[in-house]
């Protein structure tokens, strides 16, 4: 097996308490053969990221279906992280992910779990490659419920509901919300078709969360004047184009 | 009441006239029927309306009639052999139009035909129902609804399975008395689950299955899983086709509780209300939960078909979305295994 130094720090992530405590027993009678540790256990995919802030593990074994954030939502997020841990997933039993996961190579595990496949999947995945955010993205059909933005080596998770805008800058995206802004590595494009619903385009670089939106006023700037958008929460104005007009008469009614 | 059906060969038999949907299905028939008599009749379509009252003043008063004697004589008629009791409901028919003839002609004055067209017309009516109860009955054959019933029975999800499996071997080493109860509930889940449910089961048997559902994810989600049991006006004896409430439970969880972090409850209301029968089940409700409403619908129109075939119109099934709650509410009839 192995012959590391330090041993495998493993990190538990299931929503169910017998979940994870059968996890503990197995990774226990692997220990004998492998170098293991388990570092941490989270109990759903926040919790997760709130922890691997503090501190780094080697493996994340990361069930899949967990409220308020998901095991391949979660695994998106860590993709962020400097240097991301391994990840296995756990299932009990979805189809759907399953063949996803045969599709992009990603290593999975089926519950119940038995000792010899966990110890042969934690000996391997140290060294495996990290699954692609592509591959995660086809795995995830549904919306993000968070945005993540790396900052000096910590990770923020930003609810979406926070978020007023997304404003494309050079190569990045600037996410606002009624705090601070962030900076995220995505295209403005990929963001407006995952989150169609909730945001409008109102320029070519902006989207504008609908929610936040107070009401349109026209500014004059010496010639015809144009149009901008007053935010609930923030005393920003955001510029309308005049390609985009066609907004304000769709949600003014 | 409990339908027994083991032969495969139809056998004719009566309706059963005191069963809501019968007398509706009669009710309605007829009067489509003394309607299209009425535009007949009719010279043209200003006179139509006073002509439907002339038949209606002659039609209603047989027809509600006919229907009491026939509820009153229904277990008789249907003891009796088909056609012993066919032309028993002939015989009443005719009995029914002759005296409302002889005692009504004199309070209503209306056109008064001859009394021998009104036994034809009697005998032609009963005649086309009694056929078409016959004929709805083959479609409906023991043979048919059961193959339609064993197609429906309720499946377990998969995931439910896997997930209590596991949670029962996390129990194995720490507390084996406890896993050893949990095996005992999911053997007996499973025993139901695989037996043959085309027969109705007592209420209080299904609400034991429930609860050892419930043991078993009550095992898995711990407090987060809150179960509100309001059982205590529940009619025990009554009968209700198996696997009706469970599948319903099971619902409540995986939508309801599964998705939130925290704590939820499921309330289960049981109770008799004069001749009927009624289960709410609530339970907590996000809106964005986008992906499972597909699967949640297929179950309920399961349900739905499932009492529909055992109670027929008297049973019936509703789900309603509140603001941040989910309630189905079924209604069956009470119904009890003969002493």
């Amino acid at each position: 097996m192995t012959t590391e130094a330090a041993p495998l720090a493993v990190m538990i992530v299931d929503d169910e308490a017998p979940a994870r405590r059968r996890l503990r027993e197995l990774i226990a009678d692997c220990a004998a053969e492998v170098a293991l540790t388990v570092a941490g256990e989270a109990a759903n995919g926040r919790a997760a990221l709130e922890f691997l802030a503090e501190q780094s593990v080697d493996i994340v074994l990361l069930d899949i279906r967990m409220p308020d954030m998901d095991g391949i939502e979660l695994a998106r997020h860590l993709a962020n992280f400097e240097r991301p841990p391994a990840v296995i997933f756990t299932t009990a039993y979805d189809v759907y992910a399953i063949r996803a996961f045969e599709v992009h190579a990603i290593d999975y595990l089926l519950k119940p779990i038995r000792a010899t496949r966990l110890r042969e999947a934690l000996a391997r995945a140290h060294s495996a490659a990290r699954p692609s955010t592509e591959a995660l993205e086809a795995l995830q059909p549904r919306a993000r419920a968070y945005l993540s933005a790396p900052e000096r080596g910590r990770v923020h998770l930003i609810p979406i509901p926070d978020v007023i805008y997304l404003k494309a800058e050079l190569k990045y995206v600037t996410v606002r919300t009624a705090e601070r802004e962030y900076l995220i590595e995505e295209s403005l494009a990929a963001l407006e078709t995952e989150f169609g619903e909730r945001f409008i385009r109102v320029h070519r670089n902006c989207l504008v969360a609908k929610a936040a939106i107070r009401s349109f006023e026209r500014e004059a700037d010496g010639g015809e004047g144009h149009w901008v958008v007053l935010l609930n929460a923030c005393d920003e104005k955001i510029a309308v184009s005049r390609r985009q007009q066609h907004v304000i008469r769709e949600l003014t009614g | 009441m409990a339908s027994i059906v083991n032969q495969n060969a139809y056998a004719s038999a009566l309706p059963n006239f005191r069963n809501l949907g019968v007398v509706l299905r009669i009710l309605v028939i007829v009067n489509l029927v003394a309607g299209a008599a009425a535009v007949l009749k009719s010279a043209g379509l200003a006179d139509t309306w006073r002509a439907l009252l002339e038949v209606s003043v002659v039609v209603q008063p047989v027809l509600i009639l006919s229907l009491l004697v026939l509820m009153v004589a229904s277990g008789a008629l249907r003891r009796s052999p088909y056609y012993l009791g066919a032309a028993a409901v002939i015989a009443i028919e005719l009995v029914v139009v002759t005296l409302v003839q002889v005692v009504g002609r004199p309070t209503i004055d209306t056109a008064a035909a001859p009394i021998e067209r009104y036994w034809v017309l009697t005998f032609a009516m009963t005649l086309a129902l009694l056929a078409y109860f016959d004929l709805r009955g083959r479609a409906l054959s023991p043979a048919l609804s059961e193959a339609r019933l064993q197609a429906l029975q309720a499946r377990i999800r998969p995931h439910f399975l896997f997930n209590s499996i596991n949670a029962v071997l996390s129990l194995v080493r720490e507390d084996p008395r406890r896993a050893e109860r949990a095996l005992e509930d999911m053997a007996d889940l499973f025993r139901v689950l695989m037996a043959d449910n085309r027969e109705l089961t007592p209420l209080a048997r299904e609400v034991e299955l429930c609860r050892e559902y419930l043991n078993l994810e009550q095992l898995r989600l711990g407090e987060r899983l809150q179960v509100e049991w309001h059982v205590e006006k529940m009619p025990r004896d009554a009968l209700i086709p198996p696997l009706v409430l469970q599948p319903l439970i099971e619902n409540a969880v995986y939508h309801g509780i599964e998705p939130r972090v925290a704590p939820g409850a499921i309330n289960i209301n049981i109770y008799r209300a004069r001749e009927q029968v009624h289960a709410v089940l609530r339970n907590p409700y996000r809106h964005d939960g986008g992906d499972h409403h597909a699967g949640n619908k297929m179950a309920l129109a399961n349900i739905r078909e499932r009492l529909q075939l055992h109670f027929d119109a008297e049973a019936s099934l509703t789900a309603k979305v509140g603001d941040s709650i989910y309630q189905v509410h079924i209604v069956i009839p009470y119904v009890t295994a003969k002493p």
